[in-house]
């Protein structure tokens, strides 16, 4: 048989027939959960067509736990650690780059253990230190391990060094600061970086469980994925309508996000990826 | 270099300071603590402590709760990175080619790695309930009867893996899918011409070129085998009897249900000689690639 198939062979429908039919198997855990969510709890698990359709589920699972409030420290938790990322490599960043200081070197190795070690696996260290901190149980405690991070460091850093020294050394000729020139030069000439940092850091941060697991232990510190943890594995008598809405509510808007946005978090992801 | 040298220098300590206060303190310093606390027992009443040498990890050893989250993890790990890096690339294979619906399909197949971990397991707590949950639903429906997948200790560690295999794979997809894309579609034509059959051409042209992809995802894939345990500790909470108790839910559960903290410390160090391990791996085979460039 020549390579060149015809448009409708045989084989290629079977082919395509049998990527559906993955397609739809892989799909069918979100569908499940999804019915389950937009039926009353009685046809749940019932696969009655014509079962009525409603969103009671979204508003009782609204209000059965202070979902409000975990969205609230989710939002100010993700905020927090990407911004703060931010800055500090940015700082970090630029100097790796663009100075020569001694030790220079020695340091960035160093640093970089993070990229193989992530604190997140040093947990119960971590928890001795920020309760030592007497930072145990607040919103920042669940993003200052997370502070200085060395991927973000790398990735400026390469971006840094790509940038022209006559337009860091035109800047310097009319007369602005280092910082200036870092504010004025370096970051607005590596906004795609940022952009690809940022899009993976709050798509971590808003999924990180063990750590705010840990170290928070109270309705006004807790982000959503604990909240939904305790919602989801009640004691007794699971209402599964409920945790499906629930679980559906918490995951929207990272979803709304990427399928608005889907081409940054890809081009992101595989920027962040592949080095 | 006189004084403004210095000064140079110090400011560009300045600019590097706080992130590696950070960094440093959280985890350059908590690794080395953490590997000092592991050869020292902690005072508890009765004993005095100090330093013990490697008697943590001999207790380790014996433990069998120990034992049995490494052995499986280690199984976890070879059952999850080559079926999530196999299936990502029939994945991508399937919707880079032309077919009707390749958007519904990229992203039936990207969606769950949008989804937090937490919400994951939560779908899949429903979809593994006896009775109610779809998965039994077709084990009924093919005569099977009914399963706890969850409360056995033959299909806890399974039903976990297919987990995070339907977590993940979609990520890894998308690697391959820019991969692809990156073939130059003149190899494609060329062969055509030479009457090359698919298989053959995708055995000795694509695959090769899939390589480096391969790589990074192998390694992507162990070392989330080993630092995700979300969904264990959601879902099962490593039971029934650790059949589904991984490494690091080991150390969690050590050091934050039993609180013993000499033993979470040692059982970290074997995490993170693991991890180092798989740095190193990466190192030796992304090194090799580089001088083919």
């Amino acid at each position: 048989m020549s390579i060149g198939c015809s448009f409708a062979s045989p084989g290629r429908i079977a082919g395509i027939a049998a990527m559906w039919l993955f397609g739809l198997l892989w799909a069918l855990p979100l569908l499940y959960a999804i019915w389950a969510a937009i039926h009353p709890p009685l046809y749940a698990t019932e696969f009655e067509l014509r079962s009525p359709l409603t969103l009671a589920n979204f508003a009782q699972a609204w209000h059965a736990a202070p979902f409000a409030r975990y969205f609230l420290n989710t939002v100010l938790l993700v905020a927090f650690t990407v911004a703060g990322q931010c800055v500090l490599a940015t700082l970090a960043g630029f100097a790796f780059a663009r100075l020569e200081f001694p030790g220079r070197d020695l340091l960035f190795a160093a640093l970089l253990l993070q990229l193989m070690i992530s604190p997140s696996i040093l947990l119960v260290w971590n928890y001795r230190e920020i309760s030592w901190l007497g930072l145990a149980n607040t919103i920042p405690a669940m993003g200052i391990p997370y502070l200085g991070s060395a991927l973000g460091i790398f990735l400026l850093r390469q971006n840094f060094r790509t940038i022209p020294s006559e337009l860091d050394d035109a800047a310097r000729l009319e007369g602005c600061s280092l910082l200036g020139r870092l504010w004025k030069v370096y970051v607005p000439l590596s906004r795609s970086t940022y952009v690809a940092f940022a899009l993976t850091s709050i798509a971590y941060h808003w999924n990180d469980f063990l750590w705010p697991l840990v170290i928070s232990d109270s309705v006004s510190t807790r982000p959503l994925t604990v909240g939904l943890e305790i919602f989801a594995t009640p004691d007794q008598g699971v209402q599964w309508s409920l945790v499906t809405a629930a679980t559906l509510l918490s995951s929207a808007p990272l979803l709304a996000a990427f399928l608005i946005f889907q081409r940054q978090f890809v081009q992101s992801f595989l920027r962040i990826g592949i080095r | 270099m006189g004084p403004a040298g210095a000064e140079r220098h110090a400011g560009a300590w300045l600019l590097v300071l706080p992130a590696a206060l950070f960094i440093f303190g959280f985890t350059n310093v908590p690794l080395l603590a953490t590997l000092v606390s592991s050869l020292y027992a902690s005072p508890i009443a009765g004993h005095g402590g100090g330093f013990v040498g490697l008697d943590n990890y001999r207790d380790l050893l014996t433990d069998p709760g120990f034992r049995t989250s490494v052995f499986n993890n280690l199984i976890y790990a070879a059952v999850t990175v080559p079926v999530s890096v196999v299936l990502a690339m029939l994945m991508a294979l399937g919707v880079n080619a032309a077919i009707p619906g390749r958007a519904t399909l990229r992203l039936s197949f990207f969606l769950p790695t949008m989804l937090p971990m937490i919400a994951v397991g939560a779908i899949w707590l429903f979809f593994y309930t006896p009775q109610y949950g779809l998965v039994d639903r077709f084990t009924r429906f093919a005569g099977i009867g009914d399963i706890n997948w969850l409360g056995d200790t033959a299909t806890a560690l399974p039903a976990m893996m297919a987990v995070a295999i339907w977590k993940q794979s979609g990520f890894f997809m998308i690697f391959y899918l820019a991969a692809l894309q990156n073939i130059p579609p003149v190899l494609r034509e060329a062969a055509s011409l030479e009457g090359v059959s698919r298989l053959y051409f995708f055995r000795r042209v694509t695959l090769p070129l899939l390589g480096p992809t391969t790589l990074f995802v192998t390694v992507t894939a162990a070392i989330n085998a080993f630092c995700v345990v979300d969904h264990v500790v959601e879902m099962t909470q490593g039971g029934p009897d650790n059949a589904s108790s991984l490494l690091l839910y080991y150390v969690y559960q050590a050091g934050f249900r039993d609180w013993d903290l000499d033993t979470a410390a040692a059982a970290t160090i074997v995490l993170v000689v693991i991890l180092g391990m798989l740095a190193a791996l990466m190192f030796a085979l992304f090194g090799r690639r580089v001088h083919y460039r």
